[in-house]
């Protein structure tokens, strides 16, 4: 399952989620409480809790390479 | 159009996606040795990663927008092209017909004919393939700049070569591995950056109940029954009734048989990645993973086109003409000085394609904004490297290596699929501006496709499982079944529409069709008839090959291929278990 030729994918995939879901995490907690910020989203703090999934699942993608890789 | 400013922290998330999506061309190019590795991933991709890719190179920008479009336009009835549509498709072509693409060892659609028929049907399949991979991506590319332009202003041009370069850069280095990585990287994306606008959407209208209850009123108001949005099957039985203008009959033949099975079947653009898996139950297992999520892809990109019709627009967040001549959110087409653009009875056209863009410049805050923009990018991006990909080995293998240099050295092939990609990525943005020039060259591609696939398919099916089928039959077959496409089209004219490229160029000869979809449906149902019956008739009279040759190219004279995976993991048992939740959706939403 290591997936194709010498790279596997799940790495870059895993990379790329976790630090959209951080920068994203972060950027929600930064505007958090800002007024107006977040009507167009009915007043939920999209960015926080989205940026919170993503960041898991990428980690779910890197976390089981690292604890199997020597 | 609308009042979409994007903040750094958007360019930040387009700018880490970027970096990644090269990155994983930069870190394949030291395995690519072979033009084996380059066109065919080495055969070495796991099922799960081909499966993914195989949806991904799919759910490019008519998939995303134009669903959305669809959903916005027809309602629920948009998912037969998913739970009738692709899904059966899928199915057959990875329990029946993958034994005899990855078993025969073909390393395109366009070799398995030549290996199965002859010369001249590869000759023929291998050019119009190569022609409308370019356009299809370069017409892709135009309606990518076209929308940034609107939804943010960019520039065109500059966003098309972007966009062109970046995947020009990654599938010169990486070859198919490097676009099947980046498939699946683009598919988790835009999983990421749309189901929040479907969720917050449906939160907003409140939930599938209050959606129903609001497209009630837009549903009597267009003339037809309350339901008529909601319900998939209940209208289809009279073309009249439904907002598709279809009867079931021209919808199950044209478009689940004939149309799908033409593209999920004989696209060398999807069947490629299936042809890319590491054995032959992978291979196999390949549409059927992919199945999985593309039965639920109505919920991701229909839904946003439904709801778009049921939203209130803000204030200020477009001029108040388009406003109030658009439905929902969707505003109507304009022309370049503002004036709202009416069609002959005086109605607004609505701009059905920004549907989905502006349900995400309407729910997405700044971050996730960039997100979704982000994704809309990726789908625009997976589909060109799908096109690319198979457009460069297709050019190498099938046209270059068969007619202008035979014995090269296998260096010197990968050095051509190298060359091809950059051929492929030029001609796109020439077609592009092309397409840019001439508002009608979507609609002639579109023609094109129905022309060219729905004859192929009888071709193959043929092929596949009737030993007798001979070259000559399939090569005048797929002629005859062309002509008789185009010639179906030249009688016939869907409701409202004027002579010429809709139809009736010879005189309109056949009753009116309720829609251009009924219209296209029944032209694909004619042209893969005549194709069956003519290949049927030529090979009757032409000498057959004998068997010796044909083993592992037709199902009578193939070994049926062993499973050696466990039990769950087996393509039959996936195929019942897709095929029954296929059925259970079609029945809810009945």
């Amino acid at each position: 399952m290591s997936g194709g030729i010498g790279l596997d994918i799940r790495i870059p995939i895993g990379a790329m989620f976790v630090s959209m879901g951080l920068i994203l995490a972060g950027y929600g907690w930064l505007t958090n409480g800002i007024p107006g910020f977040y009507d167009k989203s009915l007043g939920i703090n999209i960015n926080l809790w989205w940026g919170l999934a993503m960041t898991l699942f990428g980690g779910a993608l890197l976390v089981p390479r690292w604890t199997k890789s020597p | 159009m609308t009042d979409v400013r994007l903040a750094w922290i958007d360019y930040v998330l387009m700018a880490i996606y970027f970096a990644f999506v090269i990155g994983i061309g930069v870190a394949l190019k030291r395995f690519m040795r072979s033009s084996t590795d380059y066109f065919l991933s080495g055969r070495a991709i796991p099922a799960w990663v081909a499966g993914l890719a195989f949806i991904s190179a799919n759910l490019g920008a008519q998939e995303v927008i134009g669903m959305g479009a669809s959903g916005a336009k027809y309602g629920i009835a948009t998912s037969h092209f998913y739970w009738v549509g692709a899904i059966p498709a899928m199915v057959f072509v990875g329990v029946f017909m993958m034994p005899f693409y990855y078993g025969s060892r073909a390393r395109s659609v366009p070799e398995y004919l030549k290996l199965r028929f002859d010369e001249k049907t590869r000759a023929l399949n291998a050019v119009s393939f190569a022609v409308m991979t370019v356009f299809s991506s370069g017409v892709s590319l135009y309606a990518m700049g076209k929308l940034f332009k609107l939804l943010l202003g960019w520039n065109e041009d500059a966003s098309m070569l972007a966009a062109a370069g970046i995947v020009l850069a990654y599938i010169f280095l990486g070859g198919l591995t490097s676009a099947i990585y980046n498939e699946v990287l683009q598919f988790f994306l835009i999983v990421f950056g749309f189901l929040p606008l479907v969720l917050l959407g449906l939160k907003d209208v409140g939930g599938w109940d209050g959606l129903q209850a609001r497209l009630m009123t837009h549903s009597v108001a267009q003339g037809y029954a309350p339901t008529a949005y909601t319900q998939s099957w209940a209208f289809m039985g009279d073309a009249t009734r439904n907002p598709v203008g279809v009867e079931w009959f021209g919808l199950a033949m044209g478009l689940g048989f004939v149309l799908s099975f033409g593209y999920w079947c004989t696209d060398f653009l999807v069947v490629q990645r299936a042809m890319a898996a590491d054995s032959m139950t992978a291979a196999r297992r390949t549409p059927l993973i992919a199945a999985i999520p593309k039965m639920l892809f109505p919920f991701l990109v229909i839904l946003p086109g439904m709801i778009a019709l049921t939203v209130e627009p803000r204030p200020m967040a477009m001029p108040p003409a388009m406003a109030t001549a658009g439905v929902g959110i969707i505003p109507a087409k304009t022309t370049e000085a503002g004036a709202v653009i009416r069609d002959t009875t005086g109605r607004p056209v609505i701009d059905y394609d920004l549907a989905t863009p502006t349900m995400l410049a309407h729910y997405l805050p700044a971050g996730l904004l960039g997100l979704g923009l982000t994704a809309l990018l990726a789908s625009f991006m997976s589909g060109m490297a799908g096109n690319v990909t198979a457009f460069n080995t297709v050019w190498t293998y099938d046209i270059y290596q068969s007619y202008f240099k035979r014995d090269a050295s296998d260096a010197h092939y990968l050095w051509m699929g190298r060359a091809a990609t950059v051929g492929g990525i030029a001609l796109s943005v020439a077609t592009a501006y092309v397409a840019a020039a001439f508002n009608n060259i979507m609609d002639v591609l579109q023609l094109v496709f129905a022309f060219v696939n729905a004859p192929l398919f009888a071709t193959f099916l043929l092929g596949m499982f009737w030993k007798r089928a001979t070259g000559h039959g399939a090569f005048w077959g797929l002629v005859a079944g062309t002509l008789a496409a185009a010639l179906h089209h030249g009688l016939s004219l869907p409701e409202g529409a004027t002579v010429g490229i809709k139809g009736g160029f010879f005189g309109v000869v056949l009753p009116l069709y309720r829609s251009e979809l009924a219209q296209t449906f029944w032209t694909a149902i004619v042209a893969w008839t005549v194709c069956f019956i003519v290949t049927i008739a030529i090979s009757l009279v032409t000498r057959p090959r004998p068997d010796e040759e044909l083993t592992g190219l037709v199902y009578a004279l193939t070994p049926k291929p062993t499973e050696e995976a466990t039990f769950w993991q087996r393509p039959g048992v996936l195929a019942v278990v897709v095929l029954t939740a296929t059925l259970l959706l079609n029945l809810i939403f009945f």
